[in-house]
């Protein structure tokens, strides 16, 4: 009974009470905060003549409605600039830590958090955000909220939470060269399915997961929730601590090393008990691409669209069937024939320096296909940019026909000018695949950030090994 | 939150089943960074005869008099009649937030979409559950009564006519821990805020522990 999981131990830190309904009331130790779902968090907390309780657990910066381009001229529509304007406002009135539009910080609040140190191991992480599941890569408790709870964690540092069950995912083994974090993740919720996650917190484990980057463990983390679940974690090693040493919210000097200490607790025990496991082969996971409108319709690069006649249970077939009829993709193609429109490299799953620089690896010497009517390359935060312009990357994009922007979330949801026409078919390394989601009619394939270079060298879907120096 | 205890109001009777969160609140409503000043809109194309957009002056809109909500009667009513399924539809906490901002305290229908029935309590609305008949029975009084006057009290959790000539009377159920949080005016942030003292000992816990954090 002793043995506890990574999870048990980050949940049970932060219990201040537990309540008669089985709920607890959980101690938040930080919070990011954005444009979009804060407005009337702040407002709820003006009406009822509220501060908040610690102001130094808050950390803001606007992304979703940013635009990424011209950023001189400030932002032109109304209603985005209203939001953006507003978060300024309500950071200035309350004393809130925000790093603004101009501030070389600015960037996506996944991004931006993990670099400067204020995503710390052992820590409880929310926003106003689902994709808040990427901190998690820190050893750290991090989940997506509401509006209300946004509030909620405002006023009182606390949530009212009820503990979800333990899911181990395990991948074993080396990986093949060119494989990624982003192929790992598309092969995991392949496998167990958009809703396989739900209910259960998520630690992945086993050989390859350590032998990632922290990089490749956010890309990891952060589509936890597109398994379903609102937590995705993985235990703090020498990886972890190495990344955190120096960031400006880092503990340093004497605080550093006890806090290592700390830190070093933060992995399950050897005999813990999950109520799930999960074991994949790393061996044999290949290059990912998704191909309908879930992120658990995907494939491997070198098979054929998936048949729905092939499909047993009904319900799924038809599902697939309105997925391939969406896509407009026929049954039996392979997938390295179809051509792209428009590729995206960037969100909050793929913009860190790595992603630009597997993205530029593929990109150099080559030029973007005259078939691509627009390549996109939007780093994550405004430091990422200068290093990848400090490292030459801007140069090689531009050289290849690739537009290199300013930070935000641009194209993953395009909220702010970024888009697809409708029917436009885009390789993008963001994170869901929905209908509508990059743009009425427009269609995503999820992929890495190096498959989506390749995409947009070859005009087509291609084995990225084919391209650029391994 | 404001905190609830007796109510005495005109009534409004709404006499359609099955009124949907986009009805009470239609979405390009949403793009508001206000949680307050949805007032103007609710119910918003049944209540005017052109299509509302958020920043125009609702004002000099031409008015639906047919709408139960521009009779001259029910102006200043509180409470709100209603029937089966009130609120189904999306999870938008906006729903509640026009009609509180409106001037609603209290609803009462035989039955609530579930997750607006949630969102009441959080907003410091009032939702009462009755059965069919009762609901049918107040309904009918209210129209053929001019300034039809109702008291809720939720002390005592009954529901009384105010005019002295009409005599009606009838108790109604809730959870408790509901009927605690809107008479002590308690939100969920308030009820936390009741633990205050224990958020401030596991901090000063914490701080020993992990410093970097403070
Ligand atoms: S990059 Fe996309 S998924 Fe990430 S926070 Fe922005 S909109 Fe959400």
């Amino acid at each position: 009974m002793g043995a506890k999981t990574l999870y048990d131990k980050l949940w049970e830190s932060h219990i201040v009470r537990e309540n008669d309904d089985g709920t607890s009331l959980l101690y938040i130790d930080r919070q990011l905060i954005h444009e979009v779902t804060s407005p009337q968090a702040f407002e709820g907390l003006r009406m009822a003549n509220r501060k908040p309780w610690k102001l130094s657990a808050n950390l803001a910066t606007p992304d979703h409605n940013v635009p990424t381009s011209h950023r001189e001229q400030g932002i032109v529509d109304p209603i985005a600039k209203l939001q953006v304007d507003t978060l300024d406002q309500n950071c200035d009135l309350f004393n809130i830590t925000e790093f603004k539009m101009d501030d070389i910080r600015q960037g996506i609040v996944h991004v931006i958090s993990p670099e400067q140190g204020a995503t710390l191991p052992g820590m409880t992480l929310v926003c106003g955000d689902s994709h808040t599941s990427t901190h998690g890569a820190f050893g750290t408790l991090a989940f997506g909220i509401g509006t209300s709870e946004v509030e909620h964690v405002l006023a009182t540092q606390c949530l009212i939470q009820k503990k979800s069950k333990n899911m181990l995912v395990q991948v074993d083994g080396q990986l093949n060269p060119g494989i990624t974090a982003k192929d790992v993740i598309l092969a995991i919720i392949g496998k167990i399915g958009t809703a396989g996650g739900t209910g259960y917190a998520i630690e992945f484990a086993g050989e390859a997961i350590r032998s990632f980057s922290m990089e490749g463990r956010m890309t990891l983390s952060n589509m936890a929730i597109e398994a379903g679940a609102r937590a995705g974690m993985i235990a703090v090693d020498d990886t972890t601590i190495k990344y955190v040493k120096n960031r400006p919210y880092a503990p340093q000097a004497e605080v550093w090393d006890k806090a290592v200490i700390y830190w070093q607790g933060f992995h399950s025990d050897t005999d813990a008990h999950f109520d799930k496991v999960v074991s994949l082969d790393a061996t044999e996971i290949k290059h990912q691409v998704t191909w309908g409108t879930s992120p658990e319709m995907t494939m491997a690069i070198d098979e054929t669209i998936p048949d729905p006649a092939k499909e047993a249970d009904l319900v799924k077939s038809s599902g697939m069937q309105a997925a391939l009829d969406y896509m407009g993709l026929t049954a039996g193609t392979p997938i390295n024939e179809v051509a792209v429109d428009v590729v995206f490299i960037g969100s909050c799953t793929n913009s860190r320096i790595e992603d630009m620089r597997a993205a530029a690896n593929i990109a150099k010497g080559n030029k973007v296909a005259s078939n691509i009517k627009q390549a996109l390359v939007v780093p994550g935060s405004g430091l990422i940019k200068q290093q990848a312009e400090q490292e030459g990357l801007d140069q090689i994009f531009i050289d290849a026909g690739f537009e290199w922007r300013d930070p935000g979330c641009s194209m993953c949801l395009a909220m702010n000018a970024d888009r697809l026409e409708s029917g436009e078919r885009c390789a993008s390394t963001s994170n869901r695949n929905f209908e509508g989601r990059q743009g009425q009619g427009g269609r995503t394939h999820l992929v890495s950030p190096a498959m989506a270079a390749a995409a947009a060298i070859k005009g087509h879907f291609v084995n990225s090994n084919e391209l650029g120096s391994q | 939150m404001e905190k609830f205890t007796k109510i005495t109001a005109i009534a409004m009777p709404l006499d359609r089943v099955n009124v949907d969160t986009d009805a009470i609140i239609p979405k390009q409503f949403l793009k508001s960074i206000h949680k307050s000043g949805f007032g103007p809109n609710l119910f918003d194309e049944w209540r005017y005869l052109d299509q509302g957009e958020p920043g125009m002056d609702n004002t000099n809109r031409p008015l639906n008099q047919n709408f139960i909500l521009n009779k001259s009667r029910y102006q200043g009513s509180q409470i709100l009649l209603a029937r089966d399924n009130f609120g189904c539809g999306s999870s938008r906490e906006h729903a509640p937030w026009a009609l509180e901002d409106y001037g609603f305290r209290v609803i009462i229908a035989p039955s609530f979409a579930d997750i607006f029935y949630n969102n009441c309590f959080k907003n410091g609305l009032l939702p009462i559950i009755l059965a069919e008949e009762i609901v049918d029975q107040l309904f009918n009084l209210t129209v053929a009564n001019e300034g039809f006057q109702l008291s809720v009290d939720l002390a005592e959790q009954k529901i009384t006519s105010a005019m002295e000539s009409i005599t009606f009377s009838t108790d109604f159920e809730l959870d408790q821990f509901r009927r605690h949080c809107l008479l002590e005016g308690l939100d969920e942030i308030g009820l936390t805020l009741e633990h205050a003292d224990d958020i401030r000992a596991y901090e000063s816990i914490q701080k020993e522990i992990t410093p970097w954090l403070f």
